[in-house]
Protein backbone atom coordinates (compact mmCIF):
# COMPACT_ATOMS: atom_id res chain seq x y z
CA UNK A 1 0.00 0.00 0.00
CA UNK A 2 1.25 3.31 -1.03
CA UNK A 3 1.15 5.95 1.87
CA UNK A 4 1.03 9.64 0.03
CA UNK A 5 3.76 11.99 0.21
CA UNK A 6 2.79 14.00 3.37
CA UNK A 7 2.30 17.81 3.18
CA UNK A 8 4.51 21.07 4.71
CA UNK A 9 2.33 24.27 5.33
CA UNK A 10 5.25 26.77 5.59
CA UNK A 11 3.77 30.37 6.53
CA UNK A 12 6.62 32.41 5.83
CA UNK A 13 6.43 36.23 4.07
CA UNK A 14 10.40 36.46 3.58
CA UNK A 15 10.39 35.57 -0.30
CA UNK A 16 14.44 35.49 -0.39
CA UNK A 17 13.75 32.63 2.85
CA UNK A 18 11.05 30.96 0.69
CA UNK A 19 12.89 30.91 -2.60
CA UNK A 20 16.18 29.33 -1.23
CA UNK A 21 14.52 26.97 1.35
CA UNK A 22 12.71 25.67 -2.10
CA UNK A 23 15.61 25.30 -4.36
CA UNK A 24 17.51 23.51 -1.33
CA UNK A 25 15.28 21.28 -0.59
CA UNK A 26 14.45 19.92 -4.15
CA UNK A 27 17.83 18.57 -3.47
CA UNK A 28 17.57 17.39 -0.29
CA UNK A 29 15.56 13.41 0.34
CA UNK A 30 12.94 14.71 2.12
CA UNK A 31 10.03 12.96 3.10
CA UNK A 32 7.38 15.57 2.50
CA UNK A 33 6.54 18.37 -0.24
CA UNK A 34 6.20 21.82 0.70
CA UNK A 35 3.56 23.97 0.05
CA UNK A 36 3.74 28.05 1.09
CA UNK A 37 1.40 30.72 2.49
CA UNK A 38 3.06 34.16 2.34
CA UNK A 39 0.19 35.97 4.80
CA UNK A 40 -1.61 34.66 7.64
CA UNK A 41 -4.71 34.87 5.72
CA UNK A 42 -3.67 32.51 3.39
CA UNK A 43 -3.00 30.36 5.71
CA UNK A 44 -6.01 29.87 7.14
CA UNK A 45 -7.88 30.01 3.42
CA UNK A 46 -5.35 26.88 2.43
CA UNK A 47 -6.45 25.12 5.79
CA UNK A 48 -9.92 25.68 5.21
CA UNK A 49 -9.94 24.96 1.99
CA UNK A 50 -11.21 28.33 -0.12
CA UNK A 51 -11.35 29.09 -3.53
CA UNK A 52 -8.08 27.91 -5.30
CA UNK A 53 -7.08 25.96 -2.06
CA UNK A 54 -10.62 23.43 -2.25
CA UNK A 55 -8.48 21.69 -5.18
CA UNK A 56 -6.77 19.21 -2.90
CA UNK A 57 -5.20 17.07 -5.15
CA UNK A 58 -2.98 20.45 -5.80
CA UNK A 59 -3.01 21.76 -2.36
CA UNK A 60 -3.12 18.93 -0.11
CA UNK A 61 -4.18 18.90 3.48
CA UNK A 62 -0.80 19.54 5.53
CA UNK A 63 0.32 17.22 8.25
CA UNK A 64 2.43 20.07 9.93
CA UNK A 65 2.48 23.78 9.55
CA UNK A 66 5.38 25.93 10.40
CA UNK A 67 4.55 28.99 11.23
CA UNK A 68 6.66 32.19 11.44
CA UNK A 69 5.24 34.96 14.30
CA UNK A 70 5.63 38.13 12.14
CA UNK A 71 3.11 37.76 8.90
CA UNK A 72 1.18 40.42 7.49
CA UNK A 73 -2.78 40.61 7.57
CA UNK A 74 -3.03 37.78 10.32
CA UNK A 75 0.09 37.50 12.52
CA UNK A 76 1.19 33.27 13.22
CA UNK A 77 -0.24 33.53 16.98
CA UNK A 78 -3.66 34.23 15.17
CA UNK A 79 -3.08 31.71 12.78
CA UNK A 80 -2.87 29.05 15.41
CA UNK A 81 -5.21 30.17 17.70
CA UNK A 82 -7.56 30.25 14.34
CA UNK A 83 -6.37 26.45 14.09
CA UNK A 84 -6.47 25.10 17.77
CA UNK A 85 -10.47 26.84 17.61
CA UNK A 86 -11.43 24.62 14.63
CA UNK A 87 -13.43 21.32 14.88
CA UNK A 88 -11.54 18.05 15.09
CA UNK A 89 -9.29 17.04 13.77
CA UNK A 90 -8.00 19.71 12.57
CA UNK A 91 -7.84 21.62 15.60
CA UNK A 92 -5.37 18.49 16.52
CA UNK A 93 -3.06 19.58 13.36
CA UNK A 94 0.65 19.96 15.05
CA UNK A 95 2.06 23.65 14.46
CA UNK A 96 5.71 24.55 15.19
CA UNK A 97 7.02 28.12 15.16
CA UNK A 98 10.13 28.71 12.93
CA UNK A 99 10.49 32.65 13.90
CA UNK A 100 13.52 34.89 14.67
CA UNK A 101 12.08 36.16 18.22
CA UNK A 102 14.18 34.53 21.28
CA UNK A 103 11.51 36.93 23.50
CA UNK A 104 10.40 34.31 26.33
CA UNK A 105 6.39 36.16 25.99
CA UNK A 106 6.49 34.75 22.23
CA UNK A 107 7.31 31.37 23.65
CA UNK A 108 4.86 30.99 26.87
CA UNK A 109 2.28 32.28 24.45
CA UNK A 110 2.89 30.31 21.39
CA UNK A 111 2.71 26.98 23.79
CA UNK A 112 -0.52 28.46 25.61
CA UNK A 113 -2.20 29.22 22.23
CA UNK A 114 -1.19 25.45 21.83
CA UNK A 115 1.69 25.67 19.26
CA UNK A 116 3.60 21.89 19.54
CA UNK A 117 6.87 23.28 19.59
CA UNK A 118 8.55 26.77 19.00
CA UNK A 119 11.84 26.90 17.37
CA UNK A 120 14.21 30.09 16.74
CA UNK A 121 15.31 31.12 13.17
CA UNK A 122 18.76 30.77 12.86
CA UNK A 123 20.79 33.94 11.19
CA UNK A 124 22.28 31.80 8.65
CA UNK A 125 20.76 29.61 5.78
CA UNK A 126 22.26 26.76 6.36
CA UNK A 127 21.39 26.21 9.46
CA UNK A 128 17.93 27.08 8.92
CA UNK A 129 17.45 24.51 5.51
CA UNK A 130 19.27 22.11 8.72
CA UNK A 131 16.27 22.75 10.98
CA UNK A 132 13.66 22.03 8.37
CA UNK A 133 15.36 19.25 7.44
CA UNK A 134 15.21 17.60 11.01
CA UNK A 135 11.60 18.95 11.26
CA UNK A 136 10.88 16.68 8.08
CA UNK A 137 12.44 13.96 9.89
CA UNK A 138 11.20 14.30 13.37
CA UNK A 139 7.38 14.80 12.57
CA UNK A 140 7.10 12.35 9.78
CA UNK A 141 9.43 9.49 10.62
CA UNK A 142 9.83 9.83 14.34
CA UNK A 143 6.73 11.14 15.26
CA UNK A 144 3.40 9.79 15.31
CA UNK A 145 1.05 12.02 13.81
CA UNK A 146 -2.72 12.23 15.07
CA UNK A 147 -5.15 10.88 12.63
CA UNK A 148 -6.16 13.15 9.78
CA UNK A 149 -8.24 12.99 6.80
CA UNK A 150 -5.97 13.18 3.44
CA UNK B 1 30.27 21.64 31.63
CA UNK B 2 27.76 24.30 30.53
CA UNK B 3 25.10 25.57 32.75
CA UNK B 4 21.61 25.78 31.06
CA UNK B 5 18.36 26.88 32.53
CA UNK B 6 16.67 24.04 30.42
CA UNK B 7 15.43 21.25 32.68
CA UNK B 8 13.67 18.59 31.25
CA UNK B 9 11.47 15.85 33.34
CA UNK B 10 11.60 11.97 32.17
CA UNK B 11 9.18 10.41 33.25
CA UNK B 12 9.99 6.71 33.42
CA UNK B 13 9.99 3.56 34.89
CA UNK B 14 12.49 1.71 32.56
CA UNK B 15 16.06 2.35 34.34
CA UNK B 16 17.18 0.90 30.76
CA UNK B 17 15.47 3.54 28.43
CA UNK B 18 16.63 6.18 30.88
CA UNK B 19 19.87 5.08 30.66
CA UNK B 20 19.97 5.48 26.85
CA UNK B 21 18.05 8.83 27.09
CA UNK B 22 20.81 9.96 29.05
CA UNK B 23 23.45 8.65 26.84
CA UNK B 24 22.07 10.01 23.35
CA UNK B 25 21.58 13.33 24.73
CA UNK B 26 25.20 13.68 26.54
CA UNK B 27 26.53 12.54 22.59
CA UNK B 28 24.60 15.25 21.47
CA UNK B 29 25.66 17.81 24.00
CA UNK B 30 22.85 18.81 25.26
CA UNK B 31 23.92 21.13 28.73
CA UNK B 32 20.43 20.67 29.90
CA UNK B 33 20.03 18.73 33.23
CA UNK B 34 17.50 15.81 33.19
CA UNK B 35 15.46 14.90 36.09
CA UNK B 36 14.02 11.55 36.27
CA UNK B 37 10.68 10.93 38.08
CA UNK B 38 9.84 7.19 37.85
CA UNK B 39 5.92 7.27 38.78
CA UNK B 40 2.85 8.88 37.34
CA UNK B 41 2.77 10.21 41.80
CA UNK B 42 6.53 11.55 41.52
CA UNK B 43 5.69 13.44 38.78
CA UNK B 44 2.92 15.53 39.95
CA UNK B 45 4.52 15.96 43.02
CA UNK B 46 7.64 17.36 41.12
CA UNK B 47 5.69 19.40 39.43
CA UNK B 48 3.85 20.99 42.03
CA UNK B 49 6.73 21.10 44.08
CA UNK B 50 5.46 18.99 47.05
CA UNK B 51 8.16 18.11 49.76
CA UNK B 52 11.55 17.55 48.51
CA UNK B 53 11.03 19.02 45.28
CA UNK B 54 10.47 22.35 46.97
CA UNK B 55 13.59 22.69 46.50
CA UNK B 56 13.73 24.47 43.05
CA UNK B 57 17.64 24.82 43.33
CA UNK B 58 17.94 20.92 43.15
CA UNK B 59 14.84 20.48 41.77
CA UNK B 60 14.28 23.25 38.57
CA UNK B 61 10.71 23.65 37.15
CA UNK B 62 11.12 21.62 33.83
CA UNK B 63 10.81 23.48 30.24
CA UNK B 64 9.45 19.54 28.64
CA UNK B 65 8.36 16.72 30.23
CA UNK B 66 9.10 13.41 28.44
CA UNK B 67 6.49 11.21 29.56
CA UNK B 68 5.71 7.62 29.43
CA UNK B 69 2.34 6.09 29.21
CA UNK B 70 2.89 3.08 30.94
CA UNK B 71 3.42 3.85 34.97
CA UNK B 72 3.15 2.76 38.14
CA UNK B 73 0.61 4.75 40.37
CA UNK B 74 -0.83 7.33 38.10
CA UNK B 75 -0.81 6.46 34.35
CA UNK B 76 0.66 8.67 31.34
CA UNK B 77 -2.63 9.72 29.92
CA UNK B 78 -3.73 10.46 33.42
CA UNK B 79 -0.79 12.96 34.19
CA UNK B 80 -0.96 14.28 31.36
CA UNK B 81 -4.53 15.43 32.14
CA UNK B 82 -3.41 16.51 35.32
CA UNK B 83 -0.88 18.87 33.77
CA UNK B 84 -3.58 20.72 31.23
CA UNK B 85 -5.66 21.52 34.23
CA UNK B 86 -3.56 23.26 36.41
CA UNK B 87 -1.99 26.54 36.80
CA UNK B 88 -0.49 28.38 33.25
CA UNK B 89 2.85 27.11 34.31
CA UNK B 90 2.67 23.74 34.35
CA UNK B 91 0.00 23.74 31.77
CA UNK B 92 1.85 25.57 29.09
CA UNK B 93 4.73 23.24 29.53
CA UNK B 94 5.75 21.06 26.48
CA UNK B 95 5.13 17.19 26.91
CA UNK B 96 6.27 14.27 24.69
CA UNK B 97 4.32 10.88 25.00
CA UNK B 98 7.60 9.11 24.44
CA UNK B 99 6.09 5.14 24.35
CA UNK B 100 6.09 1.89 23.38
CA UNK B 101 2.45 2.14 22.48
CA UNK B 102 1.93 2.90 18.81
CA UNK B 103 -2.38 2.35 19.25
CA UNK B 104 -4.43 4.57 17.31
CA UNK B 105 -6.48 5.05 20.23
CA UNK B 106 -3.62 5.79 22.47
CA UNK B 107 -1.86 8.62 19.88
CA UNK B 108 -5.20 10.30 19.51
CA UNK B 109 -6.11 10.11 23.10
CA UNK B 110 -2.76 11.75 23.71
CA UNK B 111 -2.87 14.45 21.29
CA UNK B 112 -6.62 15.60 22.32
CA UNK B 113 -5.44 15.63 26.00
CA UNK B 114 -2.62 18.16 25.02
CA UNK B 115 0.63 16.15 23.99
CA UNK B 116 2.96 18.37 22.27
CA UNK B 117 4.41 15.39 20.18
CA UNK B 118 3.50 11.11 20.57
CA UNK B 119 7.01 9.31 20.17
CA UNK B 120 6.99 5.48 19.96
CA UNK B 121 10.24 4.48 21.27
CA UNK B 122 12.62 3.99 18.59
CA UNK B 123 14.66 0.43 19.48
CA UNK B 124 17.46 2.30 21.62
CA UNK B 125 18.06 4.76 19.15
CA UNK B 126 17.14 8.41 20.71
CA UNK B 127 19.30 10.38 18.74
CA UNK B 128 16.69 12.09 16.38
CA UNK B 129 14.79 12.85 20.03
CA UNK B 130 18.11 14.27 20.78
CA UNK B 131 18.49 16.64 18.18
CA UNK B 132 14.67 17.70 18.25
CA UNK B 133 15.21 18.37 22.35
CA UNK B 134 18.83 20.58 21.03
CA UNK B 135 16.44 22.67 19.20
CA UNK B 136 13.87 23.64 21.45
CA UNK B 137 16.93 24.48 24.31
CA UNK B 138 18.22 26.86 21.96
CA UNK B 139 14.81 28.96 21.79
CA UNK B 140 14.81 28.85 25.88
CA UNK B 141 18.31 30.43 25.16
CA UNK B 142 19.97 27.08 26.73
CA UNK B 143 23.40 27.45 24.16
Amino acid sequence: MNTPTPTILLVEDDANDVLLLQRALRKSNLKSHMQVASDGELATSYLCGEGDFADRATYPLPSLVVLDLKLPRKSGLEVLEWIRQQKRPLNLLPVVILTSSRQARDIDKAYELGANFYHVKPGEFDRLLDIVKSLDTYWFFLNETPHLPK
Amino acid sequence: MTLSNFTILLVEDDSNDAVLLQRAFKKAEISTMLQVATDGEEATAYLKGEGKFGDRSQFPFPSLMLLDLKLPRKSGLEVLAWTREQNDEIKNMPVIVLTSSRQTTDIDEAYSLGANSYMAKPEGNFEGLAEMVKSLERARGGE
